[in-house]
């Protein structure tokens, strides 16, 4: 008796290409779609004079508390993207490179900014100041650090920081994680120390890593909301940064003016990861 | 000379305990051993990379059990290179040179004699990224001679080139050899490399070096 082989063929591969394409592109869609729905409730019943030159972003960015927002947003984010990048290098090459005691503490901790809801940062921040020595008096500037930060704008940049830094560090660990640590090593047998084989080696080749942590923190940053508006609170011309402009918009029920800021801050945002992206590419090795 | 006199190397629960090797000036020595028998710990202990716990690593004469990898005077050619990517070929040849600040012509000096004598002068500006396997090996003993150190630790270096390749590098080895004054240990696991190369083979097996 001969037995027959059967060989399950499966999906046919141009149908599960399809089926990958729809997938994934349904949520493409989803992301155009909701910009378009912005850009359309917008310009609704306009003419073509209207949305050139009195579209209302053009008319949101003729306020001067726009434009003051439009600014501290672009200044404190990337303030804000630095200094998460400054601690995010460090960490996440101790994180990557070595196994010692309590790491394992360590990683949890540098995962609380991204779990806790951002109001809980933000509050935690605004309890953190009430404690010395952060209320005592400095004696030069005749001021505490309570007073200088909390509601001002270092509070904005130190709002963004804390949960923006927690992505820079993860960013940082995967690509600390991806580069052979071979290297760092052979650059210490060839008589640097630890700091030059870190500085010549391990940095030059984490600069992809360090630009897609910089914009991802920049990002973050932008977006970020709950913990601005508990610790900075939303002054304007003052602590006002973008989301907090949409939020001080849709409170008084000008829903066409929060609309037009969102636009303006999709704007920015794609703006910089563009030219952060192109800046970059430059860089690849050939 | 490199000189072993009861080293105790620990990896994780892995342990090396109470080894022994000399390795004569200017010889050439194969360590083999099967994977993971602890070859790789033991070069690391000698480079400086693992603290050794007990024992004495004579190089040259000299103690250096406790000096850091960049006091040891040690050429190390690890399996894939490990090459600097965002290095052009020149760069790697003197980086080396350029960490002990010597002058600059000196410095072109010492990568134009490597480059002529690796065959590796039409590489010069480029990276590593897109070189063939023995293109690799060739820059990373560049790299590994450009300070003219006292020993030469080659891991494994032939298990990523082709049979062509291969034999070029056994010709080019043994030049390195015969040129330089340089002590040289290949670990290897391919009996076949060490026969060709080696005046020396060593062979790691249950926790101890015997010679063959």
């Amino acid at each position: 008796m001969t037995q027959k082989q059967t060989i399950r063929s499966g999906l046919p591969d141009s149908l599960f290409f399809l089926c990958m394409s729809i997938i994934g592109g349904s949520y493409v869609l989803l992301i155009v779609l909701l910009l378009l729905a912005d850009v359309a409730y917008m310009l609704q019943g306009a003419g073509w004079r209207e949305i050139i030159f009195a579209n209302p972003m053009v008319l949101a960015l003729a306020q001067p508390e726009i434009r003051y927002s439009v600014v501290l947003s672009l200044i404190s984010c990337t303030l804000a993207a630095v200094l998460s990048l400054f601690v995010a290098v460090p960490v996440g090459w101790l994180l990557s490179r070595f196994r010692f005691r309590g790491r394992n503490l360590i990683d949890a901790i540098l995962d609380i900014p991204i779990v806790l809801p951002p109001l809980v940062v933000g509050l935690s921040l605004l309890i953190l100041f009430q404690f010395w020595p952060l209320t005592a008096r400095i004696p030069i500037l005749g001021k505490s650090l309570n007073e200088l930060v909390v509601y001002q704008i270092p509070a904005v940049i130190l709002a963004q920081f804390a949960v923006a830094a927690a992505f820079a560090v993860r960013t940082m660990k995967a690509t600390f994680d991806g580069i052979n640590p071979r290297c760092e090593q052979v650059a210490l047998t060839l008589g640097c120390s630890r700091a030059q084989s870190f500085m010549r080696v391990a940095l030059p080749e984490a600069g992809r890593g360090m630009l897609t942590a910089f914009t991802l923190a920049w990002a973050r940053a932008l977006g970020e909301f709950g913990p601005l508006l508990i610790f900075a609170g939303a002054t304007r011309n003052k602590t006002e940064v973008l989301s907090t402009t949409v939020f001080l918009e849709l409170s008084i029920g000008d829903l066409e003016a929060a609309v037009a800021v969102s636009l303006i801050m999709v704007f920015a945002a794609v703006s910089v990861l563009l030219i952060t992206r192109i800046w970059g590419a430059k860089d690849v090795m050939i | 000379m490199i000189h072993l006199e009861n080293i105790t190397v620990r990896a994780g629960q892995f342990e090396l305990a109470n080894v022994s090797l000399e390795l004569p000036s200017g010889s050439y020595g194969a360590l083999m051993g099967r994977t993971g028998c602890g070859k790789t710990t033991l070069l690391e202990a000698i480079i400086g990379l693992k603290p050794v716990q007990r024992g004495t690593l004579w190089i040259g004469g000299q103690d250096v059990t406790r000096r850091k990898p960049a006091a040891r005077g040690i050429g190390y050619v690890p399996q894939d290179g490990a090459l600097f990517s965002t290095m052009t070929v020149r760069e790697q040849l003197a980086f080396a040179l350029e960490i002990r600040r010597q002058p600059k012509d000196k410095i072109q000096q010492r990568v134009n004699e490597l480059s002529d004598w690796l065959g590796i002068d039409a590489l010069l500006e480029r990276h590593p990224f897109g070189l063939s396997g023995g293109e690799r090996q060739r820059v990373a003993l560049g790299r590994a001679l450009s300070f003219r150190p006292e020993i030469l630790l080659l891991d494994e270096p032939l298990s990523a080139v082709d049979e062509e390749t291969r034999d070029e590098m056994y010709e080019l080895l043994r030049r390195v050899q015969n040129e330089t004054s340089v002590t040289i240990l290949h670990v290897t696991h391919n009996s076949e490399e060490a026969r060709e190369l080696a005046d020396t083979v060593f062979v790691l097996r249950d926790g101890q070096i015997t010679e063959e």
